[in-house]
C-alpha cells in the first residue's frame, strides 16, 4: 500500500487487517497483512519551526539523518531505528527510547496525525504547530494504538536542537537496591540528565548533553553524588552505549521482549519475582526507572508472560519475539476504549489479535 | 437533540436525594456566581448548583442526570477563558471545590495523585521541599484547578520545552457521562496500550469528569537567569524568537509584551519594564549551574544582535520575580485600561510571529479597537487582548469582528485557533474553519460515542446541531 487511496480501498475490502511497518517489531507484525512500508518520505521540514511532517512508512533513520543536517533531533530516541523502525510504527507501538527521559516520549513529541479509520475515512487530528488545543486529542490516542484504532498515513512531530556535546557515566553498585537507592536520588535532583537507565540493576548509566565547556563540570559533580566506581564514556563509545540500548543488543538470544511500564517504587518487587524463576527473565530498566524492557526467556513460555505481570499488576505490551498477544499483564481503560472504538474501527477490522 | 427535559422540581428532587439542602443551590441569588467564568460576556443560568464533597458524589451526580438526561457540567474555580465552564441553561453544575485532597505524593517516584479541585499552584508548593515542582503554570495558577487544566489541557509559559498538562498527567480516574468509571494510565511515564489518558485530557469536559488525576512533578531547575531584551518595534522582538531558536539554545521560557500590555502590568505591579520600550521579549534560561553559565553569553549575543536596543538580566531573584508577576498579571492588569475586554489564544508557525503582529497592529487600527498583545513567543501562541466597552453601543460587536480576523489569519497561517484556552463557547465557530467539514463531523462522532445524548459540557467545543 503506497497511497492512501490504496489503503482505503484495502480497508473497504478486507475484513480483517493488520497493518506494519518495516516490521521491526517481530511480536507486533508477525502476522501483518499489509503493510504502509511504501508510504514512504519527509513532506516537510521547518527547522526554525521544531517541526516536521513525514508519511508514516518513512524510516526513523532517514528522518534522524535530515534532522541532524540541521542539529535537531527526535529527543525520545526512537527504538530500533538502525534496524530500519519507521515513524509510524514507532508511534502505533507507543515506545520511546532511553532519551525520553528527559524531555517526554513519543506521545509528547507528536503534534498531529492523519489516519485511514475501519470504515475507510482519512481523518485528520492534531496540528502542525508546536502547541493545539482544539479538538480531541486524536495524535494522543495513537500512540500505542497497535493499528486498532486506524492506520497512521502521516505524522506531524516537534524536535529539538541537539546538544553541542553528550557523555555517559557508567557506575557500578554494590547491589540492585544501592543503585535504585542512587537513581531516586538522581531523578529528584537538578542534574538534568538526557537519560538515566539502569542494566543490569546494580549498574546505571547517565546521560550528560548539553555545551562543551559545560561537560566537564558537569561530570565531576555527578561523580562525587555518584559515590561510586564509575568509567566516563565520550564520543564514539558514548553514541554506541545509548544505540545498543535503543537496540535491545543486550538481549538474549532466545529470549522476546516485553515493554512494562513501572515505576521506581515497584522495581525491587519485580526483581524479586523475576529472580526467582528459572530461567529467569533479564531486565533492563530504562527513563528513570519507568520502563522495564522485560528479555523473555523462550523456554519459560510466552503464555506465561501475561500471568507473570498480571500477578505484579503491571501492563505489558510484547515487542519482540512471538506472544499469543500484544497487550499483556494489568490493562485498563476498556470501556472509554470500547467506546472510541466503535467509532474508529466499527466492523473490527483492525482485530488482529481478536481471532 | 431534542430529549424531553426533566421538569425542574422533578430534577431537584432528585439532586436533593444526593445533597443536603446547604450543598444544593437553585435560587436566583445562589446561582448568580456560577452564571459565568473568565469570559464575561458570556452569561447563562444552570438548573441548579450542585457542591460535591467527594468522588461518589460526583458519580451519583453524573448517573442521575444521564438517567434523567439533564445535561450537566464540572466547574473549578470557573477562570476559563474560552467560555469552558460556562453552565449549559437548565443543566447541572457540578462545582469541584470542595474536591481538594492529594490522594498520593510520592516524591521519590516524582508524581503526586490529586482530586481535581486542588489548585495548580498548590501542587508546586507542595512538592517544593522536595525539589520539585508541576510545570505547567497558566497564569490563573494561583486559583485555577488541576481539574479545568485537566479538561481543557491548559499551558503556560514553558510548554515549547516542557509541554502542555496533557504532557503531565500520567494517569487518571474519571466517571464517563453515562456514569462509568474508568481507569486510564498509571503511576508511570510510560504506558502500554492507547494513550487514553491523553486522549481524554484537553475533552472539555465531553468525555466526562476526572475524579483523581497522577500529575508528573519535575526537579526545580538549579539556576535560572532571566533577560528582557527591550525593542523600539514588536515585529522585531517577534523576528528576535526565530533568532534564539536558531542559536540552537533551548530556554524555558520565551514571552513577548508590547507597550499596552507593559503599561497596564506596570500600574499594578511596578514590574519595572523599561519605558521608551514598544516591546520587551523575555527569555529565561534554566538548569544545571555550570549549563546556564556555558548559555548566558551565547544567548546574550544573540539578543544583542537582533536589533534590541538594550537587554537586561535580571541581578536577583527579587528582580526576576518583578518581571514575571508583571508577565503573569497582565490579563487581570488590562482590566485597568478598559471596562471590558477579550482574550484571544491562537496560535501561528514562530518564523511568522513579526508578520502576525503586524497583520494584528493593522486589525486593530482600521477598527478603532485597541489591542493589547502579551504571548508565549517560544511557541507562537498569542494572546491578544482586545478593549472594549460592554456599554458602549457596538463595541463589543467591534471587538468581537478583531477577534475574528484575529482566529482566522492564525488559521490562514496554518496555526490554531487556540494554543491553551480550549475551544469552549466562545471559538466552536471557528472549529470547523480549522479542521473542516469531514474532521469536524469525526470530532461529533467520536463525543456521540461517549456520550449519545450529548450531556456533559453540551455546547463546548462542538456546535449543537441546530434542530436542537
Amino acid at each position: 500500500m503506497n497511497t492512501i487511496e490504496e489503503i482505503q480501498e484495502a480497508v473497504r475490502a478486507s475484513p480483517r487487517l493488520h497493518v506494519r511497518g518495516a516490521g521491526t517489531k517481530s511480536a507486533l507484525s508477525g502476522a501483518a497483512t499489509h503493510s504502509v512500508a511504501g508510504l514512504s518520505g519527509m513532506v516537510e521540514y521547518n527547522p526554525s519551526e521544531y517541526t516536521f511532517t513525514a508519511k508514516a512508512g518513512t524510516p526513523v533513520a532517514e528522518i534522524n539523518a535530515i534532522l541532524a543536517n540541521h542539529g535537531q533531533y527526535l529527543p525520545f530516541d526512537p527504538p530500533l531505528a538502525g534496524r530500519g523502525a519507521t515513524l509510524g510504527g514507532t508511534i502505533a507501538a507507543g515506545l520511546s527510547g532511553p532519551g525520553r527521559y528527559r524531555f517526554g516520549g513519543v506521545r509528547d513529541f507528536l503534534l498531529g496525525v492523519q489516519l485511514v479509520t475501519g470504515e475507510g475515512r482519512v481523518v485528520r487530528g492534531g496540528g502542525k504547530v508546536v502547541k493545539n488545543a482544539a479538538g480531541f486529542d486524536l495524535p494522543k490516542l495513537m500512540v500505542g494504538s497497535l493499528g486498532r484504532y486506524g492506520i497512521l498515513t502521516e505524522c506531524t512531530c516537534k524536535v529539538f536542537p541537539r546538544p553541542e556535546t553528550t557523555c555517559t557515566i557508567r557506575a557500578e553498585f554494590v547491589s540492585a537496591e544501592a543503585a535504585l537507592e542512587k537513581l531516586c536520588a538522581l531523578a529528584t535532583a537538578s542534574f538534568d540528565l538526557l537519560c538515566l537507565d539502569a542494566g543490569p540493576a546494580d549498574t546505571l548509566l547517565l546521560r550528560v548533553g548539553g555545551m562543551r565547556e559545560s561537560a566537564d563540570a558537569r561530570v565531576d559533580r555527578l561523580n562525587a553524588f555518584l559515590g561510586a566506581s564509575t568509567h566516563v564514556l565520550t564520543d564514539e563509545e558514548d553514541a554506541q552505549a545509548w544505540q545498543s540500548a535503543g537496540e535491545f543488543s543486550w538481549l538474549p538470544k532466545g529470549y522476546g521482549l516485553i515493554k512494562v511500564p513501572i515505576n521506581p517504587a515497584r522495581i525491587l518487587e519485580l526483581e524479586d519475582a523475576a529472580g526467582a524463576m528459572n530461567p529467569a527473565p533479564v531486565r533492563h530498566y530504562s527513563v528513570g526507572g519507568n520502563v522495564c524492557w522485560l528479555g523473555w526467556p523462550n523456554d519459560a513460555g510466552a503464555e506465561h508472560a501475561d500471568a507473570f505481570l498480571k500477578r505484579l499488576n503491571l501492563p505489558g505490551v510484547a515487542v519482540l519475539g512471538s506472544f499469543r498477544q500484544a497487550l499483556l499483564g494489568h490493562q485498563t481503560g476498556d470501556a472509554f476504549a470500547r467506546r472510541l472504538l466503535s467509532v474508529l474501527d466499527p466492523e473490527q477490522r483492525f482485530q488482529p489479535y481478536a481471532a | 437533540m431534542g430529549q424531553p427535559v426533566t421538569s425542574t422540581p422533578d430534577a431537584l428532587s432528585g439532586l436533593a436525594q444526593i445533597y443536603p439542602p446547604d450543598r444544593l443551590l437553585c435560587g436566583p441569588a445562589e446561582l448568580a456566581p456560577f452564571e459565568s467564568d473568565a469570559l464575561t460576556a458570556f452569561r447563562e443560568r444552570p438548573r441548579a448548583v450542585v457542591l460535591a464533597e467527594s468522588a461518589g458524589d460526583v458519580i451519583e451526580t453524573v448517573r442521575f442526570c444521564h438517567r434523567k438526561q439533564i445535561p450537566f457540567m464540572a466547574r473549578g474555580s470557573g477562570t476559563s477563558l474560552s467560555g469552558g465552564s460556562l453552565p449549559i441553561r437548565d443543566g447541572v453544575v457540578i462545582a469541584l471545590n470542595r474536591l481538594t485532597r492529594v490522594l498520593r505524593y510520592a516524591p521519590q517516584e516524582r508524581i503526586v495523585v490529586v482530586e481535581p479541585g486542588v489548585i495548580n499552584l498548590h501542587v508546586s508548593e507542595l512538592a517544593a521541599d522536595d525539589g520539585l515542582y508541576y510545570s505547567p503554570d497558566p497564569s490563573s495558577g494561583p486559583v485555577c484547578t488541576i481539574g479545568g487544566n485537566v479538561a481543557f489541557n491548559s499551558g503556560g509559559a514553558h510548554c515549547l520545552k516542557y509541554g502542555m498538562t496533557a504532557n503531565h498527567v500520567l494517569g487518571l480516574k474519571a466517571v464517563l457521562p453515562d456514569g462509568d468509571v474508568v481507569e486510564l494510565g498509571g503511576p508511570s511515564l510510560e504506558s502500554a496500550g492507547p494513550d487514553l489518558t491523553g486522549m481524554f485530557v484537553g475533552s472539555e469536559g465531553l468525555f466526562g469528569i476526572a475524579l483523581e488525576i497522577t500529575l508528573r512533578l519535575l526537579p526545580r531547575p538549579e539556576r535560572f537567569r532571566t533577560f528582557l531584551a527591550a525593542y523600539n518595534d514588536l515585529s522585531m522582538a517577534g523576528d528576535a524568537v526565530a533568532l534564539v531558536v536558531a542559536s540552537g539554545l533551548l530556554p524555558g521560557a520565551m514571552e513577548i509584551m508590547d507597550r499596552l500590555a507593559m503599561d497596564a502590568a506596570e500600574a499594578a505591579v511596578g514590574a519595572g519594564y523599561p519605558e521608551a520600550a514598544k516591546a520587551v521579549l523575555l527569555v529565561e534560561l534554566e538548569g544545571p549551574a555550570e549549563e546556564v553559565a556555558a548559555e548566558e553569553p551565547k544567548l546574550m549575543a544573540v539578543l544583542e544582535k537582533s536589533g534590541a536596543y538594550h537587554v537586561h538580566l535580571a541581578q536577583n531573584e527579587a528582580e526576576r520575580a518583578a518581571i514575571w508577576k508583571g508577565r503573569k498579571c497582565a490579563f487581570s492588569a488590562v482590566g485597568r485600561l478598559s471596562p471590558d475586554y477579550i482574550v484571544q489564544d491562537g496560535v501561528v508557525p514562530r518564523s511568522r510571529l513579526g508578520e502576525a503582529l503586524t497583520e494584528i497592529e493593522k486589525v486593530g487600527r482600521e477598527s478603532g479597537i485597541r489591542v493589547a498583545n502579551v504571548f508565549h513567543a517560544g511557541d507562537g501562541n498569542l494572546h491578544p487582548l482586545i478593549l472594549y466597552d460592554g456599554n458602549k453601543e457596538g463595541d463589543l460587536h467591534r471587538a468581537e469582528e478583531v477577534a475574528t480576523r484575529i482566529l482566522r489569519m492564525c488559521i490562514a497561517m496554518g496555526g490554531s485557533i487556540t494554543g491553551e484556552h480550549g475551544v469552549g463557547v466562545e471559538k466552536r465557530d471557528y472549529l470547523p474553519e480549522m479542521f473542516g467539514p469531514e474532521d469536524t463531523e469525526f470530532l461529533h462522532m467520536l463525543r456521540n460515542a461517549v456520550d449519545t445524548h450529548e450531556l456533559a459540557n453540551r455546547g463546548k467545543m462542538l456546535l449543537i446541531d441546530e434542530h436542537d
